[in-house]
């Protein structure tokens, strides 16, 4: 076409004139992006950015996922497999169809890992102080994990000839494979942590001393079965849980006969009757004073207990241990939930009974620690996780809080960030503090409806009697299904929606993971940019004029 | 070449030979002929690189029009009436986006009542639409103008109606010279629009003008139809040393050299008017004419020159503004302005009323002797509006 | 139609973009480099419909010519907004005439493009459903029914807006505009008036005739495209939900015109030749309540004196829509 010689006045406009005209200034409101804190990292016991890995995760990134887990937590395929997810519990999905997840994607990452040979490298410079760590189970592994990531030298003293502390010791091959254990403490270990077995620790300040800690972090964990008074004849077999499920690595496992009963509702009595099962008891009953919604163990173990055939005996106390037979009376809840005996009794055949009553922490080797206090079962320790103003630290089980594997984990990190800070004489950085992204702020129009992928299961009858593993893993495509399921509540996942739906275009695409910016020239406050983000990831706030 | 042809078929010729690229119409009698004509060329393979659409109304006859001109396209139309009417606000909007469009109006009256025969009420309508209006006295001068027009439109991107009287001219058979492609090629250069839609380049044609500039706006207009008077002029004379022949040019005299008496008239009735000069010349009377050829934009110097030296100005109007009178005469009176001349006004041929040589002789009689009332109605039943208006009371 | 078959993807393709989606399954908007056709600085109200509406209708529309395009619009608050002298937002070449010729402006266009050889460029014309179902209407007719090689684009929300909000022939019974007052004995429009842009377009028999809305941006974008795969007169009818004249909040106009069509309120669907080819399925079923609700014109339906007997009348009128257009899987559908 030809060229356009003149064109008339202000009638007609050459293209993109508008852009003179900044109609941000019309605005009362302003759209920010914002990250929220997601149900699930708020719930993880060990801190994990669990959005995070899993915004990686769904683009098959997994390196890049598990190095992202691999912050908060060094042990992911062990925790992919034991940690009873208080994640999913939280999980906003769960609200639309079934919760994410989480765990068994976290177990195909830490499987990826162990088979591809993956290991993190240590690329602080070394700080020139030693820690000492007492004790290599979760909490003790975690701690030294962070502490040599932070450029520490590291000494791990285990008093038994393994290392895993009650991952080992206390939880069954069936749900922990140990070749699993075994790779993510060597990995921990090719870091440079040195690991010394067979090494008890007695007297806490002689050791820092001698042998040049800066400071030490307590981690023996709660391995001394609680007993429970018992009348019971010469001929009663009873032993406990702990032992039970000690004697599993190696030892001689005891003859338990065929007809077990353990007394106790948590996990570790569900352990013990599922451990009793795979030893050859055609019948292992669980007794419990309480119902089953006041047991302790998580729905998760009762459940697969029970798919495994272990009776419960709900609202039962033993009150006799003799012969083949257990006393047993029954109770009944009263106004506060507490239970009561009722007078009434029954009797049980029972060729052994297993306590599983719960654990206490040995608290000898803490001799000598001057201002160190025992209080409730657990070492006090202050909010940066020291016990002692010598430079003690102390974590997991021995710990005040919930004691389980991740809640361990978690404090091993914390201890170690502490234990860091005290090093080199500062403050911990506390987080910055983010609103939880609640259900009722996402805007689930936009996910596809997509249910739960759950974990193939061992054969019923494999599993009752073997010490194979009981749940399998996500192969890739499902374990990338699964990590497509995550809302990423609360924090901007690139849909591009905001970007879309401004109608003044006054939104910025910054490319890929580098998320988008507002261009308040243009913005005019709208808030449809807010409505519609999936994610609860652009919060409305007002201008101050 | 000579042809012995209807004024229509004269017009169609005229603008196949502009090389028109879009022609939209919607027919309307005393218009159908014309694009008839064209739809046949386009349809047969005459005329190419042309589309004829018919479309449903006028106003989307303009429309399109708007569109094809926007779009770089010579782009050509033809109405006349209620026609006009109905497409009267695209028409201004065309002038408003300066779109070189080409009309052929083929005068006709206005309803109600219904009328279809000739006079000037429809484009005397449209006077103040922003478009250059030309009238044509003959057949001839009607081909001639439409060719005159594309160059006039496109040079000065202002839209132009070419006035033909219908019927009268439309439909009447006459002899007319119908140039060569070369000689209308040589005269009309292709279009080069002055704004257009295009991918490469792209523009926002009709945005909407505040109070800031919607005046400037109408200056420029009015500013780009002073500076037509001159491009009218010096187009005609080019079209005259081009084809051996007067058409066009802002008003045409005839024998008012030392005339007492000018009548002052637009279109065919010019001719009837130079015979009755003819005839009272004869008689030794001092009579003359002017016609207007141009009546947007009015020539004013010209036509003040034309008439300065007169005692007695007749403006011979076929349209009337009800309540006031003549349209011409204003605009006439206007370019008298501090003159001794006397003006009247004549209303005659409304709704296809012949307009007869006794009549004209009567009008100039009554001028002379000074009987001649400021306004008068030529040939008035004065019977049939005195019964009617007895009757109402 | 507009909904892709993929593997679970998060949010599959109901977002804009998604990264998890293969770049050629992303939408046009979802481009750094599309042509934002409507520009930044144009003064429409804050969350308008018809804005967001026409960027994601031409940029469509530029993907799908290469940039080979030229747009007339009908007068209304989208010519106001976007063309304000001496500033114009659009990219892209573009002309407005009047209020009720856009489709006749647009025919000249293409027929000129067609006298010069250059039907590459194509042509799409726009306005609001006033210019486009009231004023425009028989302008749009005779461009259908010539089959005029454009794309009409009505962007419908429901009134006169861009005037003070007066009523059309498409303000649908019971809402409230400043010609149809909540007054009298049969408060807000009528019932028994009003016309569908769609229907009328297919009885021309045209190649292909579409509605959708702001709130399914995949849709919409899938049928300007199908509809740019045609030679010929085509008409997609957007509906652009207006904070202004529906009383909405400005954050809600995406939100309406889900409501719109999750009610049935507003059936989205695709024809060719006249005939229905396609439906968009409701995706869950939502009352009209949840939709009337949350606009002002409707508010003399709730309040202090409320009109069950309305609602029902207008959630019959939804149902209507559910079976004639089987809207709702395991609706008994009706051939149309």
């Amino acid at each position: 076409m030809d060229t356009p010689l003149e064109t008339p006045f202000a009638i007609t406009l050459h293209t993109g004139t508008s852009l003179d005209n900044k109609t941000g200034s019309w605005r009362t409101e302003r759209p920010i992006y914002v990250d929220r804190m997601p149900p699930c990292n708020q719930a993880c016991p060990a801190g994990e950015n669990i959005q995070q890995w899993l915004y990686h995760a769904e683009e098959g990134k997994y390196e890049q996922a598990w190095r992202q887990l691999m912050q908060d937590n060094p042990l992911p395929a062990v925790m992919g497999r034991i940690c009873y997810h208080p994640c999913e519990t939280e999980c906003n999905r769960g609200q639309l169809d079934d919760s994410v997840g989480i765990n068994s994607v976290e177990r195909f990452l830490g499987d990826q890992a162990i088979k591809h040979g993956w290991g993190i490298p240590v690329t602080t410079s070394a700080s020139g102080k030693r820690v000492l760590v007492v004790g290599s189970g979760p909490s003790g592994l975690s701690a030294a994990y962070h502490l040599a990531c932070l450029g520490h030298s590291v000494t791990i003293r285990e008093a038994g000839s393994m290392a895993g502390g009650m991952m080992r010791f206390g939880i069954p091959q069936y749900r922990l494979p140990r070749h699993v254990l075994d790779a993510e403490i060597h990995r921990i270990v090719d870091m440079g942590v040195k690991l010394e077995l067979n090494t008890k620790v007695s007297e806490i300040p002689q050791t820092m001393k001698a042998d040049g800690f800066d400071a030490v972090f307590l981690a023996v964990g709660a391995q001394i079965g609680k007993r429970a008074f018992i009348p019971a004849g010469d001929s009663a077999n009873i032993l406990d849980a702990v032992a039970l499920l000690h004697s599993m690595e190696g030892e001689e496992p005891p003859q338990l006969g065929r007809r077990v009963a353990v007394y106790g509702g948590g996990n570790t009595a569900m352990d013990a009757a599922r451990t009793a099962r795979r030893l050859g008891a055609t019948e292992a009953v669980v007794v419990y004073r309480r119902t089953r919604e006041r047991m302790p163990a998580h729905d998760v173990e009762v459940e697969e207990a029970l798919e495994e055939g272990v009776k419960m005996k709900w609202l039962s106390t033993i009150t006799e241990a003799s012969g083949d037979k257990l006393r047993i009376e029954k109770m009944e809840l009263d106004a506060t939930g507490f239970p009561q005996p009722t007078g009434e009794f029954e009797e049980l055949a029972a060729d052994s009974l297993i306590l599983a009553l719960g654990q206490d922490v040995d608290f000898s080797l803490l001799e000598g620690i001057d201002d160190l206090v025992i209080e409730n079962g657990s070492v006090r320790v202050g909010p940066n996780m020291m016990a002692s103003g010598t430079g003690v630290f102390a974590g997991g089980d021995m710990a005040p809080g919930e004691r389980t594997a991740t809640v361990a984990v978690g404090h091993g990190k914390k201890a170690a960030k502490c234990i860091d800070a005290w090093l080199r004489g500062v403050e911990v950085e506390a987080a910055p503090k983010h609103d939880v992204a609640d259900f009722s702020m996402l805007n689930t129009w936009y996910y596809c409806d997509a249910p739960k992928t759950v974990r193939p299961q061992l054969d019923m009858v494999r599993r009752q009697s073997t010490f194979d593993e009981v749940v399998g893993g996500l192969d890739e495509s499902n374990a990338l299904f699964e990590a497509r399921r995550c809302m990423s509540c609360g924090n901007c996942f690139e849909c591009d929606n905001c970007y879309g739906v401004c109608p003044d275009n006054a939104v910025i695409k910054l490319g890929p993971g580098k998320r988008f910016a507002f261009d308040y020239d243009y913005c005019k406050g709208c808030g449809i940019c807010a409505q519609e983000c999936p994610a609860a990831a652009i919060m409305m706030v007002p201008e101050t004029i | 070449m000579l042809k012995q042809t209807e004024g229509s078929r004269g017009v169609a010729d005229a603008i196949a030979l502009c090389r028109p690229e879009v022609i939209c119409a919607y027919p309307i009698s005393p218009q159908t002929h014309i694009v008839e004509a064209l739809g046949v060329m386009v349809k047969s393979g005459k005329l190419t690189q042309c589309e004829f659409v018919n479309v449903e109304s006028e106003f989307a006859a303009m429309s399109a029009c708007i569109g094809s001109s926007a779009a770089g396209a010579r782009t050509y139309t033809a109405t006349a009436s209620q026609g006009l009417l109905y497409m009267a606000e695209a028409v201004f909007n065309a002038s408003g986006l300066g779109l070189p469009i080409v009309m052929t109006l083929a005068n006709r009256a206005i309803g109600a009542p219904i009328n279809i025969w000739n006079d000037h009420g429809d484009s005397m309508a449209m006077r103040d639409s922003g478009w250059i209006q030309l009238y044509a006295e003959t057949n001839q001068e009607a081909l001639d103008l439409h060719i005159q027009a594309f160059r006039l439109a496109e040079e000065l991107s202002v839209p132009v109606m070419v006035c033909m009287d219908g019927f009268i001219l439309t439909h009447a058979y006459e002899r007319v010279d119908v140039p060569t492609q070369e000689q209308v090629d040589a005269f009309l250069p292709p279009f080069r629009p002055r704004q257009v839609l295009d991918p490469v380049k792209p523009i926002s044609i009709g945005a909407m003008v505040g109070p800031e500039a919607f005046m400037e706006v109408r200056y420029l207009a009015h500013a780009q139809q002073e500076k037509a008077v001159d491009s009218i002029a010096r187009i005609g004379a080019d079209f005259q040393a081009s084809f051996g022949r007067e058409s066009g040019g802002l008003l045409r005299t005839y024998r008012t050299e030392d005339a007492d008496i000018i009548v002052v008239a637009l279109g065919s009735v010019l001719g009837t008017i130079e015979d009755t000069v003819d005839e009272l010349r004869a008689e030794g009377k001092r009579v003359g004419v002017v016609g207007l050829t141009a009546f947007r934009p009015f020539p004013t110097v010209a036509l003040r020159e034309a008439l300065g030296h007169c005692s007695r100005v007749i403006v011979l109007e076929k349209a009337l503004a009800v309540g006031v009178g003549g349209i011409v005469t204003a605009d006439v009176k206007a370019s008298l302005a501090g003159l001794p001349v006397e003006t009247t006004t004549v209303i005659a041929g409304l709704g296809g009323r012949p307009i007869l040589k006794t009549s004209l002789r009567k009008m100039f009689d009554e001028a002379s002797s000074g009987a001649l009332k400021p306004m008068t109605f030529l040939d008035l039943n004065m019977d049939a509006v005195n019964r009617e208006m007895e009757r109402v009371g | 139609m507009s909904v892709q078959t993929i593997k679970f993807y998060q949010t599959g393709s109901f977002v804009v973009g998604n990264r998890l989606l293969e770049p050629g399954q992303r939408s046009v908007q979802s481009d750094p480099e599309r042509s934002n056709a409507l520009t930044s600085g144009h003064r429409a109200c804050q969350g308008c419909g018809e804005a967001l509406g026409a960027r994601y209708a031409i940029d469509a529309a530029m993907r799908a010519t290469a940039g080979n395009m030229i747009a007339v619009n009908a007068t209304g608050c989208l010519e106001v907004f976007s063309t304000m002298s001496p500033e114009t937002s659009w990219q892209i070449p573009w002309v407005h005439s009047l209020f009720g010729n856009a489709a006749s402006v647009a025919t000249g266009v293409a027929a000129a493009l067609k006298a010069k050889g250059r039907t590459d460029i194509r042509v799409v014309a726009q306005g609001g459903d006033g210019g486009t179902v009231d004023i425009g209407f028989g302008c749009l007719s005779g461009m259908f029914e010539r089959d005029d090689d454009v794309l009409y684009i009505c962007y419908d929300n429901q009134g006169y807006m861009n005037t003070g909000v007066q009523r059309s022939s498409a303000t649908p019974p019971a809402a409230r505009t400043a010609t149809t007052d909540v007054v009298g004995p049969e408060p807000g429009n009528v019932f028994g008036q009003g016309k569908s842009g769609p229907l009328i377009a297919m009885a021309h028999g045209i190649k292909y005739v579409a509605t959708a809305t702001v709130a399914d941006l995949r849709d919409l974008e899938y049928k300007v495209e199908r509809a740019m795969s045609f030679r010929g007169a085509r008409y997609i009818h957007i509906l652009v939900p207006c904070p202004l004249g529906w009383g909405s909040a400005s954050r809600d106009t995406i939100q309406m015109a889900r409501l719109a069509k999750e009610t049935g309120i507003f059936p989205v669907f695709e024809a060719e030749g006249g005939q229905v080819v396609n439906v968009a399925k409701i995706r869950s079923k939502v009352p009209v309540e949840a939709y009337l609700s949350k606009q002002r014109r409707y508010a003399h339906l709730f309040g202090r004196s409320p009109r069950p007997d309305v609602v029902a009348h207008l959630q019959e009128m939804a149902d209507d829509n559910i079976r004639k257009f089987g809207l709702v899987d395991n609706v008994a559908e009706e051939a149309y």
